[in-house]
């Protein structure tokens, strides 16, 4: 492949490097107002890359820097979600950061670095490469968590997913490196291949192996039980930040663990969707009863994402590489693109009170529906998205993914009742939130006022979600056509 | 395919909602004005659904077709039969009489109220014109939403409780239901009610895939049960219908209800009927146990509000054993036309009970408007003191507790007559309900409230207004005609019970 094509295929990922690097630039010569052009840079440079993306990379299916990376319609799937998160969340940014920091230029600078990261970890297909990427998103986000340094808790959020995330790391390359050993190869077709011929006499490595690697992944998407960093990094994270965690890290971990689970393990999948089956059933059982009992919306929000990674894992988990209506991926993918919009939409409403009443206690939202009509309304609406219920794109996630474990045997059946169980469960803390904000009367009768880029990106959100939830055959097409593309690559 | 007759007549009142969100809140006259105004409008299409629906060929009839999602097989499919029409009909009546009753009582968020009201009409009426698993399965949940917040928002006492009851019990059953509907897309292969009302049982007989048939039938069971509800999924019932506004427990007893009753007879009959037809005695059981424990509870109220409520679930329990008894029937020979007369007698009470309950819960409404209180041991002569308010009463009771002459009385014959022919033990147990229901009916409300001495609290209660007779005379009028002649009704019934009951018997 020629150099040109190349860069063609990574124009993405040059943009976010090159716009991090003049998001840098500008932080460190402006002065003053000017400062404000930072927002607008680093708000077009995802833009830019998706953009990008959709022009060179639209329907590709190579193989890139030897080997190390691909370009093919699930890597831009992925990528497209980190995009949109990250330019959700810079609309979201601004006022949250100026109230709380001297020196956003850098939060932008990192958000971009992180979601840079995302997008090269999504498209690895290399152990190599994948696990570079992979640390390269952690480092980023342990210093973007604990940002806000007047701030106790955001050390603390920050430590704590620190040392969550080296043991981790750790037991994922001590999986990596079983595996290279068995088969002499970090390339992930080349793994699967050699575990078929030369290397069949280390097959059952594969499941202990495959038990290590998911350790690390689930770190990252806050499965159970690896999740206990979550609701401290969650809540101690500037919640601009802890939007992106909940969706663009999470789904890059998911992007990570379908291409190495299939691609290098697909064989074994009998075995390991077993185990993550397992994880799944903890998380939702798990995540939705402990968020019953929270009583600050960022940590309920923290065990919610939980149990909604609990139920893309029963996708994952019930999954099969066959163009079917229903066949796991499909809804894995339809789900992580709900789910972009549907929580990162709550989260700017989040950030929309916090700026506000500088609170994050739900008892806080009581009467919310005189302070501000508008805003209490999108955010009962999304948290009925997330709860599952039809018009939002959150109940065709749940419908797809559902759908597909029915198919999967009595354990897929296991994994659907407990998954349809524990969303009337979670349904009851959503609401609870909708509760405070429509039944109750507050104190404080002063409207919130929301500035005008958090409401931008409240509106798209919210607007993207109901035309999914709406008509949503345009992303079931486009989620079937890139899970599909998965299956071709052997 | 004609004109969208079902389309217009399901969004008119989602677009009379959103007109109600783009009105300022404080315009508080012009959105009284158009929600009712656009609730009438859609009460003359029901009309004319109705005057339209060509009895002479039956099935399914103004039907629309759309992709919606091709690559699941999800399509817009909208059709009615003698089942539906009526249905729509009662929607269409129920809603524009609740509006105008709350255009005078609701005085709190008028916006937030008509708007919710509106989008929950669309919700209820999309579950009727469905004949797709999950465009059935979408609008079943929509009404879900509006009525938790016109619980939780203008009900009672209690009415945050009431209003997560209601949510978290509806949830569990329609996730159930949804499992279900999976399953019988994984053996048609599509989402197609009428697909599955032909072909399911062919292709997943019974008795060779008892299990799995088995769980799905209960899967799909437990949200019309639920609704309906049936003994012993009715606890959610009293504290909702108690707790909500005088609109809200009219349109929850009156229509959604019946969304539970319309479910059993659009999609678990006709999809599994040996299933249907294995469980009926049991299923007949809950529901004479529904009829005697929920008419014996009544005697026990003292709260008029409740009482009401739990007519609900004594009444809704001869729907139950009407359909229960049907699919029992399936391959007894020569009692197809019992069968045909149960389920006759199931929708029309569906339809009556939606009228007279309706009517009942309003009437609550106008006494607790006056008197704040719904204590029937503070009440005694209201008789002499509210004529018009005592006559409305004592029509609406009578045609409750099955009068010949009022509406009430045919569905109640039918469902029994219906039974007696097939399950006789049962009909007999159950009609000790309309026993209990006279004299709950009788002693409790008409003797306690109406009668004896005057309480010198209410000496200065005035009678009923113009706008509250306005929005009860109508149904009134329904109760009588239809007691008088209700050939229209059950001729229109008919035409989709007889031809069910036909094919019904072809499965066996």
């Amino acid at each position: 492949m020629s150099l040109g094509t190349t860069l063609t295929l990574l124009s993405p990922e040059l943009t976010l490097f090159l716009g991090a690097a003049l998001v840098l630039a500008l932080d460190l010569s402006l002065r003053g107002g000017a400062r404000r052009a930072i927002v607008w840079v680093a708000l077009a440079v995802p833009i830019l890359a998706a953009l990008l993306a959709l022009a060179f990379l639209w329907g590709q299916q190579v193989a890139l820097l030897s080997g190390m990376m691909v370009a093919d319609p699930l890597a831009l799937y992925f990528k497209l979600v980190a995009y949109g998160c990250a330019a959700l969340v810079i609309l979201g940014s601004p006022r949250y950061l100026s109230d709380r920091t001297d020196r956003p230029g850098e939060f932008y600078l990192l958000v971009l670095l992180a979601t840079l990261a995302a997008t090269l970890a999504s498209a690895a297909s290399d152990l190599i490469s994948l696990y570079l990427a992979f640390e390269f998103l952690s480092l980023v986000s342990y210093v973007l968590v604990s940002f806000l340094r007047g701030d106790r808790r955001s050390s603390e959020g920050g430590l704590k997913y620190f040392l969550y995330g080296a043991v981790t790391s750790a037991i994922m390359l001590y999986g990596m490196s079983l595996l290279y050993g068995a088969t002499g190869t970090t390339n992930l077709a080349a793994i699967a291949a050699n575990l078929r011929g030369p290397a069949s006499s280390l097959r059952w490595l594969a499941v202990p192996t495959a038990v290590l690697l998911l350790a690390g992944f689930s770190f990252k998407i806050a499965i159970a039980p690896f999740h206990q960093w979550a609701p401290d990094a969650y809540e101690g994270a500037p919640t601009p930040y802890t939007a992106f965690l909940s969706v663009a890290s999470k789904m890059t971990g998911v992007a990570v663990l379908v291409r190495v689970m299939f691609v290098a393990l697909g064989d074994f999948q009998p075995t390991w969707a077993r185990v993550l089956g397992a994880f799944a059933i903890v998380s939702m059982i798990l995540g939705n009863f402990v968020a019953l009992q929270q009583a600050n919306i960022k940590r309920l929000l923290a065990y919610s994402t939980v149990a909604h990674a609990g139920y893309i894992m029963v996708g994952v988990a019930t999954a099969v590489l066959a163009p079917r209506p229903f066949n796991g991926l499909n809804g894995v993918l339809f789900y992580g693109a709900a789910y972009l919009f549907t929580n990162v939409g709550v989260f700017l409403a989040v950030i929309a009170v916090e700026q506000a009443s500088g609170s994050t206690t739900i008892s806080d939202y009581a009467g919310m529906w005189r302070r501000s009509p508008v805003l209490a309304a999108l955010m009962a609406y999304l948290l009925l998205s997330l709860t599952g219920i039809p018009f939002s794109a959150g109940a065709f996630a749940k419908f797809f993914v559902f759908a597909s474990a029915i198919q999967a045997g009595s354990f897929g059946l296991l994994l659907a009742a407990i998954g349809i169980l524990t969303s009337v469960v979670a349904a009851f803390y959503y609401l609870n939130i909708v509760r405070y904000m429509f039944f109750e009367r507050s104190e404080a009768e002063s409207p919130v006022i929301v500035n005008r880029s958090v409401k931008v990106a409240l509106a798209i959100a919210t607007a993207v979600t109901l035309i999914i939830g709406v008509y949503p055959q345009p992303l079931v097409q486009l989620a079937s056509r890139s899970a599909v593309m998965l299956g071709m690559l052997f | 395919m004609g004109f969208p007759i079902l389309s217009l007549v399901t969004f008119l009142p989602l677009l009379g909602a959103i007109i109600v969100l783009l009105l300022p809140s404080s315009s508080v006259r012009s959105i009284r004005i158009v929600s009712v105004a656009v609730a009438a409008l859609d009460l003359v299409l029901g009309a004319i659904l109705w005057a339209a629906y060509d009895r002479g060929a039956g099935g399914f009839q103004f039907q629309e077709m759309a992709n919606w999602i091709p690559n699941i097989a999800v399509n817009y499919h909208l059709g009615v039969d003698g089942i539906s029409v009526p249905m729509i009909f009662l929607t269409t009546l129920l809603t524009p009489l609740a509006l105008l009753y709350s255009a005078y009582t609701i005085k709190d968020r008028v916006k937030e109220f008509f708007f919710l009201f509106l989008l929950l009409e669309t919700g209820m009426l999309g579950v009727f014109v469905a004949l797709d698993l999950v465009l059935f399965y979408v609008f079943f949940e929509l009404g879900l939403v509006p009525m938790y917040f016109l619980i939780g928002i203008w009900g009672g006492a209690k009415r945050e409780y009431a209003a997560i009851k209601f949510f978290l019990y509806t949830l569990a059953g329609s996730v159930a239901m949804l499992l279900g509907f999976f399953y019988i897309y994984f053996t048609t292969g599509s989402f197609s009610i009428l697909d599955a009302t032909a072909r399911f049982e062919s292709l997943r007989p019974f008795g060779s895939n008892f299990a799995a048939v088995s769980l799905a039938f209960w899967g799909v069971f437990l949200a019309f049960a639920i609704k309906l509800p049936l003994w012993p999924f009715h606890t959610w019932l009293p504290d909702a219908h108690t707790e909500a506004p005088t609109a809200g427990s009219v349109i929850l007893a009156g229509v959604l209800l019946k969304l539970g009753g319309y479910g059993f007879l659009r999609i678990l009959l006709p999809v599994f009927p040996s299933a249907f037809h294995y469980w009926a005695p049991l299923i007949a059981a809950l529901a004479v146990v529904s009829i005697v424990y929920g008419a014996l509870v009544c005697l026990a109220q003292w709260d008029l509000k409740r009482l009401i409520a739990y007519s609900s679930v004594s009444h809704m329990g001869y729907v139950m054993l009407g359909v229960a008894a049907a699919a029992y029937s399936l391959n007894a020979a020569g009692q197809e036309v019992s069968r045909a007369i149960a389920l006759n007698g199931a929708v029309l009470q569906m339809f009556n009970h939606g009228i007279i309950t309706g009517a009942l819960f309003l009437l609550v409404g106008v006494i607790y408007e006056r008197a704040h209180t719904r204590d029937l041991k503070a009440f005694g002569g209201l008789g002499a003191l509210m004529p018009y308010f005592y006559g409305f009463f004592l029509v609406a009771g009578f045609a409750s507790l099955g009068l010949p002459g009022l509406a009430g009385f045919w569905a109640e014959l039918m469902v029994f007559r219906g039974t007696f022919g097939i399950m006789p033990a049962y009909a007999i147990v159950g009609a000790l309900g309309i026993v209990v229901t006279a004299a709950y009916i009788l002693w409790k409300i008409m003797q306690n409230m109406f009668l004896g001495q005057p309480n010198e609290r209410w000496a200065g209660l005035p009678d009923m207004h113009s706008w509250e007779i306005a929005s009860l005379a109508p149904l009134l009028a329904v109760m009588v005609f239809f007691g008088l002649y209700p050939t229209p009704i059950i001729g229109l019934i008919n035409t989709a019970t007889t031809a069910m009951a036909r094919a019904l018997a072809l499965v066996l």
